[in-house]
């Protein structure tokens, strides 16, 4: 490997994807930075590839919490059980991905590289609307490769140190970028983890009230969607869930979210009965035990 | 037609070797040495924002001294160098061996084979994973490369300086003991260095992912401060 060194006129600056079509063009290519070489507008049955399904975004007091669930779908089955969805982009954000798995964990890697080259190269860190339009950059570059059923859908949520505020972004095929004020989800579950966090979001919520409301919204999703994966205490397995405040991006313990998830089945009155009918009279209590155990 | 005058390669060598090092030494200089933590580098740099010290990677760092506008130009593609290959292959792949070696080799090929050498001397630093053994690369002008394990230092005025801190040099002193023996040394019997001249950066395990880190203004005053052997004030990141 040389030393990447370019003339002045012909320098790429602060922009890694630049750097990286010069060094290693296959790389870029790859990445589908390359537009137009496969043909837009040939749309073909979705490959049989892991999917990513549900993530989910929501503003509180004091930041942002984002939240997904852990299964990746290969068609009918389940592809993976323990997939992450939720990374940091840098410090002060967090970006979520859903659909195709494998194009997706390769953009959130080449978007948290570009964040850290800017920073580096530049020697100052780009301001959150910044780095969201990097994000929409990358995202319609993976158009031919959307267009082919390996769509990639991310969320992007961060602290904006400028202003002082959590926001929220959100994304679609073309890497049309648009501001949420308050929430959203996408994803398989999405509208179903969306509407939890519809009816439950109010201003100025507490970040424990924001992260059980993103962990209910999830558990939702999970209830209704096939694709999207629930807790699994057998497994261990929990959905992960980050905050990004002014202290930077954190993400909870396993430990914690699990009881979280046991404060909304204790809020809903106890694990539920097939047919909708609540778990009632005496027997609520063991059950509840039981599963207290199970997660413990 | 004009013959072009005969120049023994060695009066050429001797010729380019003057020119780089008359540039190096009218900035000032700069040192790198271990602590107990980590790696500490220490620059005089009147200037807030144009740095002689900065991150590279995960555990390498960049200091630089002579022409700005040259080891800037380094400091860029190393940090191209290493996000290339850390994204090519792992992060844990990028080591400051093997960027020390390009730029070794860049900068020698510019010496001999250029009209103009470049007017800088630079520092690649790694923090070690199991924090015992750190590595200094100091690379001069004309390619030369030197591996030091204990402290290094570079510019016009090296000698004096590296005889200066030979005698306090102490691998596991603290950071506090290690900057106040740096400063020393940089300023020499007849100057004391003050924060607002100072450009500070460390490597340090406690840093996260990112070992890198500036220390700057109060922070640096309290650190000269310290009483020497007394307590470690926490360190404002920056």
């Amino acid at each position: 490997m040389s030393l990447p060194l370019f003339p002045p006129t012909e320098d790429p600056g602060p922009s890694f994807v630049a750097v990286l079509g010069r060094v290693d063009p296959l790389a870029a290519g790859r990445l589908g930075a390359a537009v137009g070489a496969s043909p837009v507008g040939t749309v073909v049955a979705p490959l049989s590839v892991p999917h990513g399904t549900t993530i989910a975004a929501l503003r509180y007091s004091d930041g942002v919490v984002v939240a997904g669930d852990r299964r990746a779908t290969e068609g009918v089955s389940i592809a993976h059980r323990g997939i992450e969805k939720v990374f940091p982009a840098d410090r002060f954000s967090a970006v979520a991905i859903a659909g195709a798995a494998g194009p997706a964990i390769e953009i959130v890697r080449l978007f948290q590289t570009q964040l850290e080259h800017y920073e580096k190269v530049e020697g100052a860190v780009l301001s959150l609307e910044g780095k969201a339009n990097q994000l929409a950059q990358m995202i319609r570059s993976n158009l031919p490769m959307a267009m082919q059923g390996l769509a990639v859908i991310p969320l992007f949520a961060g602290w904006d140190r400028r202003r002082g505020v959590g926001r929220i972004f959100t994304y679609d095929l073309t890497g049309g970028r648009y501001e949420e004020t308050d929430f959203h989800a996408t994803g398989s579950g999405g509208r179903d983890a969306k509407t939890t966090i519809k009816l439950g979001f109010r201003d100025a919520m507490s970040r424990d009230q924001a992260v059980q409301l993103a962990v209910e919204s999830l558990y939702q999703a999970a209830d209704e969607d096939a694709a999207t994966g629930g807790p699994d205490p057998v497994r261990g397995i929990y959905p992960i869930v980050a905050t990004v405040d002014k202290g930077g991006f954190d993400r909870l313990a396993d430990l914690e979210v699990a009881g979280h998830f046991a404060a909304v089945l204790e809020r809903r009155g106890g694990p539920q009965r097939p047919g909708g009918r609540q778990a009632g009279d005496g027997h609520a209590i063991d059950d509840e035990a039981a599963l207290g155990g199970e997660q413990s | 037609m004009t013959m072009p005058y005969y120049v023994a390669p060695e009066q050429v060598m001797k010729d380019r070797a003057e020119y780089a090092q008359k540039g190096i030494a009218r900035g000032r200089s700069l040192v790198g040495c271990v602590y107990d933590d980590g790696v500490l580098i220490v620059a005089e740099n009147p200037s807030r924002t144009l740095h002689k010290v900065s991150e590279i990677y995960d555990r390498v760092a960049f200091a630089g001294v002579g022409r700005y506008n040259e080891y800037d130009q380094l400091r860029v593609a190393g940090v191209r160098h290493a996000d290339t290959k850390g994204f090519a292959y792992s992060r844990e792949d990028v080591d400051a061996r093997s960027l020390a070696n390009v730029y070794a080799q860049y900068l020698g090929q510019v010496f001999t084979h250029e009209m103009k050498p470049l007017e800088v001397e630079i520092l690649v630093a790694e923090l070690d994973d199991d924090g015992s053994d750190h590595r200094l690369y100091h690379i001069a002008y004309d390619g030369t490369i030197v591996d030091e394990e204990r402290f290094t230092v570079l510019g016009g005025d090296a000698e004096p300086i590296a005889q200066r801190l030979e005698h306090s040099f102490d691998p596991n002193w603290t950071l506090g003991a290690a900057l106040r023996a740096c400063v020393a040394a940089l300023g020499g019997p007849d100057r004391t260095l003050g924060p607002e001249i100072l450009e500070v950066g460390t490597l340090a395990a406690g840093n996260g992912r990112r070992t890198f880190s500036r220390i700057v203004g109060d922070a640096i005053a309290s650190l000269l401060a310290e009483q020497a052997g007394g307590g470690r004030p926490a360190v404002e990141q920056a």
